[in-house]
Protein backbone atom coordinates (compact mmCIF):
# COMPACT_ATOMS: atom_id res chain seq x y z
CA UNK A 1 0.00 0.00 0.00
CA UNK A 2 1.97 2.96 -1.24
CA UNK A 3 1.05 6.14 0.60
CA UNK A 4 3.83 8.33 -0.70
CA UNK A 5 3.02 11.74 -2.10
CA UNK A 6 5.56 14.04 -3.72
CA UNK A 7 5.64 16.97 -1.34
CA UNK A 8 3.74 19.20 1.08
CA UNK A 9 1.72 20.66 -1.78
CA UNK A 10 0.35 17.21 -2.62
CA UNK A 11 -0.05 16.09 0.98
CA UNK A 12 -2.11 19.13 2.03
CA UNK A 13 -4.65 18.74 -0.80
CA UNK A 14 -8.18 18.85 0.54
CA UNK A 15 -7.45 21.09 3.51
CA UNK A 16 -10.11 23.79 3.41
CA UNK A 17 -11.30 26.84 5.32
CA UNK A 18 -13.02 26.05 8.59
CA UNK A 19 -11.46 22.62 9.08
CA UNK A 20 -10.09 21.17 12.31
CA UNK A 21 -6.42 20.23 12.20
CA UNK A 22 -4.21 18.44 14.68
CA UNK A 23 -0.54 19.34 14.53
CA UNK A 24 2.09 17.32 16.38
CA UNK A 25 4.99 18.74 18.33
CA UNK A 26 5.95 20.09 21.72
CA UNK A 27 7.20 23.64 21.51
CA UNK A 28 9.13 23.69 18.23
CA UNK A 29 10.29 20.10 18.76
CA UNK A 30 8.80 17.59 16.34
CA UNK A 31 6.53 20.02 14.49
CA UNK A 32 5.54 19.40 10.84
CA UNK A 33 7.30 22.51 9.58
CA UNK A 34 7.04 21.74 5.85
CA UNK A 35 3.27 21.28 6.10
CA UNK A 36 2.88 24.45 8.16
CA UNK A 37 4.74 26.38 5.45
CA UNK A 38 2.33 24.90 2.90
CA UNK A 39 -0.72 25.92 4.98
CA UNK A 40 0.62 29.49 4.99
CA UNK A 41 1.02 29.29 1.22
CA UNK A 42 -2.50 27.89 0.77
CA UNK A 43 -3.94 30.69 2.88
CA UNK A 44 -6.66 28.46 4.34
CA UNK A 45 -8.41 30.27 7.16
CA UNK A 46 -10.89 29.90 10.03
CA UNK A 47 -8.93 26.88 11.12
CA UNK A 48 -9.32 25.14 14.44
CA UNK A 49 -5.84 23.96 15.40
CA UNK A 50 -5.30 21.34 18.07
CA UNK A 51 -1.66 21.52 19.09
CA UNK A 52 0.05 21.50 22.48
CA UNK A 53 1.66 24.88 21.77
CA UNK A 54 1.22 27.70 19.30
CA UNK A 55 4.80 28.06 18.12
CA UNK A 56 6.76 31.27 18.55
CA UNK A 57 6.04 34.57 16.82
CA UNK A 58 7.95 33.76 13.63
CA UNK A 59 8.02 29.95 13.51
CA UNK A 60 5.71 26.98 13.84
CA UNK A 61 2.02 27.80 14.25
CA UNK A 62 3.04 31.40 14.95
CA UNK A 63 3.27 31.76 11.17
CA UNK A 64 -0.43 30.89 10.78
CA UNK A 65 -1.36 33.19 13.66
CA UNK A 66 0.47 36.09 12.03
CA UNK A 67 -1.66 35.64 8.90
CA UNK A 68 -4.80 35.32 11.06
CA UNK A 69 -5.56 31.90 9.57
CA UNK A 70 -6.50 30.37 12.92
CA UNK A 71 -9.95 30.97 14.41
CA UNK A 72 -9.56 28.70 17.41
CA UNK A 73 -6.62 27.09 19.21
CA UNK A 74 -6.86 24.05 21.44
CA UNK A 75 -3.62 23.89 23.42
CA UNK A 76 -2.10 23.41 26.87
CA UNK A 77 0.65 26.02 26.90
CA UNK A 78 1.05 29.09 24.76
CA UNK A 79 3.52 31.15 26.77
CA UNK A 80 6.14 31.66 24.08
CA UNK A 81 4.02 33.54 21.61
CA UNK A 82 3.30 37.26 22.08
CA UNK A 83 1.04 37.47 19.03
CA UNK A 84 -1.04 34.60 20.43
CA UNK A 85 -1.43 36.37 23.75
CA UNK A 86 -2.38 39.60 22.01
CA UNK A 87 -5.04 37.93 19.78
CA UNK A 88 -6.41 35.98 22.74
CA UNK A 89 -6.67 38.92 25.14
CA UNK A 90 -8.27 41.09 22.41
CA UNK A 91 -10.83 38.38 21.66
CA UNK A 92 -9.79 37.84 18.01
CA UNK A 93 -8.75 34.28 18.73
CA UNK A 94 -10.87 31.69 20.45
CA UNK A 95 -8.79 29.57 22.82
CA UNK A 96 -9.48 26.34 24.65
CA UNK A 97 -6.72 25.64 27.16
CA UNK A 98 -6.57 22.02 28.28
CA UNK A 99 -4.25 20.27 30.75
CA UNK A 100 -1.43 18.66 28.77
CA UNK A 101 -2.16 15.11 29.90
CA UNK A 102 -5.85 15.52 29.16
CA UNK A 103 -5.03 16.88 25.71
CA UNK A 104 -2.80 13.89 24.96
CA UNK A 105 -5.38 11.42 26.24
CA UNK A 106 -8.24 13.12 24.39
CA UNK A 107 -6.34 12.70 21.12
CA UNK A 108 -5.48 9.11 21.98
CA UNK A 109 -9.11 8.41 22.89
CA UNK A 110 -10.27 9.98 19.61
CA UNK A 111 -8.05 7.65 17.65
CA UNK A 112 -8.86 4.63 19.81
CA UNK A 113 -12.65 4.87 19.58
CA UNK A 114 -13.19 5.86 23.20
CA UNK A 115 -15.67 8.76 23.24
CA UNK A 116 -14.80 10.15 26.67
CA UNK A 117 -12.99 9.38 29.93
CA UNK A 118 -12.72 10.63 33.50
CA UNK A 119 -9.56 12.28 34.83
CA UNK A 120 -8.76 14.07 38.08
CA UNK A 121 -6.81 16.81 36.23
CA UNK A 122 -8.52 20.17 36.46
CA UNK A 123 -11.07 19.31 39.14
CA UNK A 124 -11.94 22.45 41.13
CA UNK A 125 -10.50 24.74 38.43
CA UNK A 126 -12.06 26.59 35.51
CA UNK A 127 -11.20 23.61 33.30
CA UNK A 128 -13.97 21.67 35.07
CA UNK A 129 -16.67 24.27 34.38
CA UNK A 130 -19.65 22.71 32.62
CA UNK A 131 -18.20 19.21 32.73
CA UNK A 132 -19.70 16.18 34.42
CA UNK A 133 -18.06 15.32 37.74
CA UNK A 134 -18.04 11.85 39.22
CA UNK A 135 -16.32 10.34 42.20
CA UNK A 136 -14.17 7.22 41.85
CA UNK A 137 -12.35 5.72 44.86
CA UNK A 138 -13.37 8.74 46.92
CA UNK A 139 -11.78 11.22 44.53
CA UNK A 140 -13.60 13.62 42.16
CA UNK A 141 -12.90 13.32 38.42
CA UNK A 142 -14.08 15.31 35.41
CA UNK A 143 -15.41 13.96 32.13
CA UNK A 144 -13.24 14.83 29.13
CA UNK A 145 -14.37 14.16 25.55
CA UNK A 146 -12.28 12.58 22.81
CA UNK A 147 -10.83 14.79 20.08
CA UNK A 148 -10.59 14.02 16.37
CA UNK A 149 -9.62 16.14 13.37
CA UNK A 150 -10.30 16.44 9.65
CA UNK A 151 -6.55 16.26 9.13
CA UNK A 152 -3.81 15.28 11.55
CA UNK A 153 -0.36 16.46 10.50
CA UNK A 154 2.58 14.80 12.21
CA UNK A 155 6.35 14.83 11.93
CA UNK A 156 8.46 11.68 12.20
CA UNK A 157 12.15 10.92 11.87
CA UNK A 158 11.87 7.91 9.57
CA UNK A 159 8.94 6.56 7.68
CA UNK A 160 8.39 3.91 5.04
CA UNK A 161 6.20 3.78 1.96
CA UNK A 162 3.48 1.98 3.99
CA UNK A 163 3.28 4.91 6.38
CA UNK A 164 5.00 3.20 9.31
CA UNK A 165 6.72 5.81 11.47
CA UNK A 166 9.64 6.09 13.90
CA UNK A 167 10.18 9.26 15.90
CA UNK A 168 13.44 10.60 17.28
CA UNK A 169 13.99 11.34 20.99
CA UNK A 170 11.55 13.85 22.52
CA UNK A 171 10.30 14.85 19.06
CA UNK A 172 7.80 12.00 19.52
CA UNK A 173 5.57 13.86 22.04
CA UNK A 174 2.02 14.34 20.65
CA UNK A 175 2.71 12.93 17.19
CA UNK A 176 1.67 9.28 17.80
CA UNK A 177 -1.70 10.13 19.37
CA UNK A 178 -2.53 12.75 16.77
CA UNK A 179 -1.59 10.35 13.98
CA UNK A 180 -4.32 8.06 15.34
CA UNK A 181 -6.98 10.77 15.58
CA UNK A 182 -7.01 12.27 12.09
CA UNK A 183 -9.64 11.30 9.51
CA UNK A 184 -6.75 11.84 7.14
CA UNK A 185 -3.27 11.73 8.65
CA UNK A 186 -0.33 13.30 6.87
CA UNK A 187 3.19 12.36 7.97
CA UNK A 188 6.21 14.39 6.98
CA UNK A 189 9.49 12.60 7.56
CA UNK A 190 13.19 13.34 7.41
CA UNK A 191 13.98 9.98 5.85
CA UNK A 192 11.61 8.04 3.62
CA UNK A 193 12.56 4.40 3.00
CA UNK A 194 11.03 1.45 1.13
CA UNK A 195 8.64 -0.81 3.04
CA UNK A 196 10.62 -3.56 4.70
CA UNK A 197 13.61 -1.38 5.58
CA UNK A 198 12.40 -0.53 9.07
CA UNK A 199 12.55 -3.13 11.86
CA UNK A 200 8.89 -3.99 12.63
CA UNK A 201 9.87 -4.21 16.32
CA UNK A 202 10.88 -0.58 16.38
CA UNK A 203 7.97 1.13 14.65
CA UNK A 204 6.13 3.62 16.88
CA UNK A 205 3.14 4.42 14.67
CA UNK A 206 1.76 1.58 12.52
CA UNK A 207 1.02 2.68 8.97
CA UNK A 208 -2.69 1.93 9.35
CA UNK A 209 -3.05 5.35 10.96
CA UNK A 210 -1.28 7.20 8.13
CA UNK A 211 -2.88 8.04 4.78
CA UNK A 212 -0.20 10.23 3.18
CA UNK A 213 3.54 10.36 3.71
CA UNK A 214 6.25 12.56 2.18
CA UNK A 215 9.85 13.50 2.73
CA UNK A 216 10.13 17.11 3.88
CA UNK A 217 12.23 19.37 1.63
CA UNK A 218 13.85 21.23 4.45
CA UNK A 219 13.91 20.94 8.22
CA UNK A 220 15.13 24.00 10.07
CA UNK A 221 14.52 22.30 13.45
CA UNK A 222 14.82 25.53 15.33
CA UNK A 223 15.84 25.32 18.99
CA UNK A 224 13.64 27.35 21.32
CA UNK A 225 15.85 27.46 24.42
CA UNK A 226 19.48 26.70 23.66
CA UNK A 227 20.99 25.69 26.99
CA UNK A 228 24.54 24.35 27.28
CA UNK A 229 27.18 23.68 29.90
CA UNK A 230 30.89 24.44 29.70
CA UNK A 231 33.40 21.68 29.05
CA UNK B 1 19.66 35.94 54.90
CA UNK B 2 16.97 34.85 52.49
CA UNK B 3 17.94 32.02 50.17
CA UNK B 4 18.53 32.57 46.48
CA UNK B 5 16.93 30.28 43.91
CA UNK B 6 19.78 27.81 44.13
CA UNK B 7 19.43 27.73 47.91
CA UNK B 8 15.75 26.83 47.60
CA UNK B 9 16.63 24.09 45.13
CA UNK B 10 19.36 22.77 47.43
CA UNK B 11 16.95 22.55 50.36
CA UNK B 12 14.39 20.71 48.24
CA UNK B 13 17.06 18.29 47.05
CA UNK B 14 17.39 17.15 50.68
CA UNK B 15 13.90 15.69 50.37
CA UNK B 16 14.95 13.28 47.61
CA UNK B 17 15.01 9.61 48.44
CA UNK B 18 17.02 6.89 46.76
CA UNK B 19 15.18 5.19 43.91
CA UNK B 20 12.61 7.91 43.34
CA UNK B 21 11.33 9.03 39.95
CA UNK B 22 10.98 12.81 40.10
CA UNK B 23 9.28 15.40 37.91
CA UNK B 24 10.77 18.90 38.08
CA UNK B 25 8.80 21.88 36.84
CA UNK B 26 10.12 24.94 35.03
CA UNK B 27 12.19 27.56 36.90
CA UNK B 28 13.55 26.95 40.41
CA UNK B 29 12.52 23.24 40.38
CA UNK B 30 14.83 22.58 37.42
CA UNK B 31 17.78 23.62 39.63
CA UNK B 32 17.07 20.77 42.07
CA UNK B 33 18.87 18.42 39.66
CA UNK B 34 22.14 20.26 40.41
CA UNK B 35 22.03 19.45 44.13
CA UNK B 36 21.32 15.72 44.46
CA UNK B 37 22.83 14.56 47.78
CA UNK B 38 25.67 12.04 47.69
CA UNK B 39 24.60 8.41 47.78
CA UNK B 40 21.12 9.15 46.41
CA UNK B 41 20.10 7.95 42.98
CA UNK B 42 16.99 9.45 41.40
CA UNK B 43 15.70 9.55 37.85
CA UNK B 44 14.18 12.68 36.36
CA UNK B 45 11.04 12.56 34.25
CA UNK B 46 10.19 15.42 31.94
CA UNK B 47 6.57 15.32 30.83
CA UNK B 48 7.29 16.05 27.19
CA UNK B 49 8.60 12.49 27.00
CA UNK B 50 11.85 11.45 28.67
CA UNK B 51 12.83 9.47 31.72
CA UNK B 52 16.51 9.62 32.60
CA UNK B 53 17.06 13.25 31.76
CA UNK B 54 20.69 14.36 32.01
CA UNK B 55 22.41 17.75 32.23
CA UNK B 56 22.53 20.40 29.53
CA UNK B 57 24.66 19.36 26.53
CA UNK B 58 28.15 20.69 25.90
CA UNK B 59 28.26 23.56 23.46
CA UNK B 60 27.98 22.26 19.91
CA UNK B 61 26.24 19.05 21.00
CA UNK B 62 22.72 20.48 21.28
CA UNK B 63 20.02 18.41 19.57
CA UNK B 64 16.77 20.12 18.54
CA UNK B 65 14.97 16.79 19.05
CA UNK B 66 16.11 16.45 22.67
CA UNK B 67 14.53 18.95 25.04
CA UNK B 68 12.85 19.11 28.44
CA UNK B 69 9.40 20.45 29.31
CA UNK B 70 10.90 23.95 29.53
CA UNK B 71 11.97 23.55 25.87
CA UNK B 72 15.63 23.63 26.96
CA UNK B 73 18.18 21.44 25.20
CA UNK B 74 19.18 18.53 27.43
CA UNK B 75 20.97 15.19 27.28
CA UNK B 76 19.79 11.63 27.94
CA UNK B 77 21.64 9.54 30.53
CA UNK B 78 22.49 5.85 29.98
CA UNK B 79 19.27 3.91 30.56
CA UNK B 80 17.08 6.80 29.48
CA UNK B 81 13.85 6.21 27.58
CA UNK B 82 11.69 8.34 25.30
CA UNK B 83 7.91 8.03 25.07
CA UNK B 84 4.85 9.85 23.81
CA UNK B 85 2.76 12.36 25.74
CA UNK B 86 -0.07 9.92 26.56
CA UNK B 87 2.37 7.48 28.13
CA UNK B 88 4.13 10.32 29.93
CA UNK B 89 0.91 11.35 31.63
CA UNK B 90 0.03 7.74 32.33
CA UNK B 91 3.19 7.74 34.47
CA UNK B 92 2.04 10.92 36.18
CA UNK B 93 -1.69 10.19 36.55
CA UNK B 94 -1.01 6.58 37.46
CA UNK B 95 1.19 7.78 40.36
CA UNK B 96 4.35 6.09 39.14
CA UNK B 97 6.29 9.32 39.78
CA UNK B 98 7.18 9.67 43.46
CA UNK B 99 7.82 13.40 43.72
CA UNK B 100 6.67 16.48 41.84
CA UNK B 101 8.37 19.82 42.38
CA UNK B 102 6.78 22.87 40.82
CA UNK B 103 6.62 26.64 41.10
CA UNK B 104 3.61 28.72 42.08
CA UNK B 105 2.30 32.26 42.05
CA UNK B 106 0.13 31.59 45.12
CA UNK B 107 -0.38 28.80 47.64
CA UNK B 108 -3.21 28.70 50.18
CA UNK B 109 -3.39 27.15 53.64
CA UNK B 110 -5.86 24.51 52.41
CA UNK B 111 -3.29 23.25 49.90
CA UNK B 112 -4.72 25.05 46.85
CA UNK B 113 -2.22 26.22 44.26
CA UNK B 114 -2.41 28.84 41.50
CA UNK B 115 0.31 29.09 38.87
CA UNK B 116 -1.10 29.33 35.37
CA UNK B 117 -3.07 32.47 34.73
CA UNK B 118 -3.49 36.12 35.68
CA UNK B 119 -6.88 37.10 34.24
CA UNK B 120 -6.64 39.87 31.65
CA UNK B 121 -2.85 40.01 31.90
CA UNK B 122 -1.00 36.77 31.50
CA UNK B 123 -2.34 33.71 29.77
CA UNK B 124 0.30 31.11 29.27
CA UNK B 125 -1.71 27.98 29.91
CA UNK B 126 -1.38 25.24 32.48
CA UNK B 127 0.78 22.85 30.48
CA UNK B 128 1.11 19.69 32.53
CA UNK B 129 0.71 21.38 35.91
CA UNK B 130 -2.96 20.47 36.43
CA UNK B 131 -2.36 16.80 35.63
CA UNK B 132 0.66 16.77 37.93
CA UNK B 133 -0.98 18.38 40.96
CA UNK B 134 -4.23 16.43 40.60
CA UNK B 135 -2.48 13.07 40.76
CA UNK B 136 0.85 13.37 42.57
CA UNK B 137 0.84 12.17 46.17
CA UNK B 138 3.96 14.10 47.03
CA UNK B 139 4.11 17.69 45.82
CA UNK B 140 6.66 20.27 46.91
CA UNK B 141 6.19 23.86 45.81
CA UNK B 142 9.30 25.95 45.22
CA UNK B 143 8.61 29.67 45.33
CA UNK B 144 9.52 33.07 46.71
CA UNK B 145 7.66 33.86 49.93
CA UNK B 146 6.52 37.28 48.65
CA UNK B 147 6.21 38.97 45.25
CA UNK B 148 8.38 41.85 44.07
CA UNK B 149 6.06 44.34 45.75
CA UNK B 150 6.61 42.57 49.08
CA UNK B 151 3.11 41.05 49.14
CA UNK B 152 2.77 37.55 50.56
CA UNK B 153 2.20 34.63 48.21
CA UNK B 154 1.46 32.32 51.16
CA UNK B 155 -2.23 33.01 51.57
CA UNK B 156 -5.48 32.18 53.36
CA UNK B 157 -7.13 31.62 49.97
CA UNK B 158 -5.76 31.94 46.45
CA UNK B 159 -6.96 34.99 44.53
CA UNK B 160 -5.83 33.74 41.10
CA UNK B 161 -7.49 30.94 39.06
CA UNK B 162 -6.58 27.61 40.62
CA UNK B 163 -4.35 24.95 39.17
CA UNK B 164 -5.37 22.35 41.74
CA UNK B 165 -7.31 22.07 44.99
CA UNK B 166 -6.03 20.84 48.35
CA UNK B 167 -2.98 19.17 46.83
CA UNK B 168 0.12 20.95 48.20
CA UNK B 169 1.67 19.44 51.33
CA UNK B 170 5.01 21.21 51.51
CA UNK B 171 6.36 24.60 50.44
CA UNK B 172 10.00 25.67 50.33
CA UNK B 173 10.53 29.42 49.96
CA UNK B 174 13.49 31.78 50.18
CA UNK B 175 12.59 32.23 53.87
CA UNK B 176 11.18 28.97 55.19
CA UNK B 177 10.05 25.38 54.91
CA UNK B 178 6.31 25.12 55.51
CA UNK B 179 4.04 22.12 55.83
CA UNK B 180 0.33 22.33 55.09
CA UNK B 181 -2.05 20.43 57.34
CA UNK B 182 -5.27 21.07 59.28
CA UNK B 183 -5.99 24.08 57.07
CA UNK B 184 -2.87 26.01 58.12
CA UNK B 185 0.78 26.48 57.31
CA UNK B 186 3.19 24.99 59.84
CA UNK B 187 6.64 26.56 60.13
CA UNK B 188 9.17 23.72 60.02
CA UNK B 189 12.47 25.47 59.28
CA UNK B 190 13.73 28.97 58.60
CA UNK B 191 16.44 30.05 56.17
CA UNK B 192 19.81 30.73 57.82
CA UNK B 193 19.71 34.12 59.55
CA UNK B 194 16.03 34.72 58.86
CA UNK B 195 13.95 35.39 61.98
CA UNK B 196 10.55 33.92 62.80
CA UNK B 197 9.21 37.49 62.93
CA UNK B 198 10.29 38.16 59.34
CA UNK B 199 8.49 35.01 58.22
CA UNK B 200 5.33 35.87 60.16
CA UNK B 201 5.36 39.35 58.63
CA UNK B 202 5.41 37.96 55.08
CA UNK B 203 2.89 35.14 55.63
CA UNK B 204 -0.73 36.13 55.05
CA UNK B 205 -2.18 32.66 55.69
CA UNK B 206 -2.59 31.16 59.16
CA UNK B 207 0.84 30.12 60.40
CA UNK B 208 1.47 27.70 63.26
CA UNK B 209 4.82 28.48 64.84
CA UNK B 210 6.38 25.98 67.25
CA UNK B 211 8.43 27.14 70.26
CA UNK B 212 11.67 26.32 68.47
CA UNK B 213 12.13 26.72 64.71
CA UNK B 214 15.43 25.24 63.55
CA UNK B 215 17.52 26.81 60.80
CA UNK B 216 17.81 24.93 57.52
CA UNK B 217 20.98 22.93 57.30
CA UNK B 218 22.29 23.77 53.82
Amino acid sequence: MNKVVANAEESCKGIEDGMTLMLGGFGLCGIPENSIAQLVKLGVKDLTCISNNAGVDDFGLGLLLQKKQIRKMVSSYVGENDEFERQMLSGELEVDLIPQGSLAERCRAGGAGIPAFFTPAGFGTEVAEGKEIREFNGKPHILEMALTADFAIVKAWKGDTEGNLIYNATARNFNPMMAMAGKITIAEVEELVPAGSLDPNEIHTPGIFVQRIFKGDHFEKRIEQRTVRQK
Amino acid sequence: MALDKNGIAKRIAQELQDGWYVNLGIGIPTLVANHIPDGIEVEFQSENGILGMGPFPFEGEEDADLINAGKQTITALPGAVFFDSAMSFAMIRGQHVQLTVLGAMEVAQNGDIANWKIPGKMVKGMGGAMDLVASAENIIVAMMHANKKGESKILKTCSLPLTGVGCVKKVVTDLAVLEIKDNSFHLIERAPGVTVEEIIALTEGDLVVPAVVPEMNI
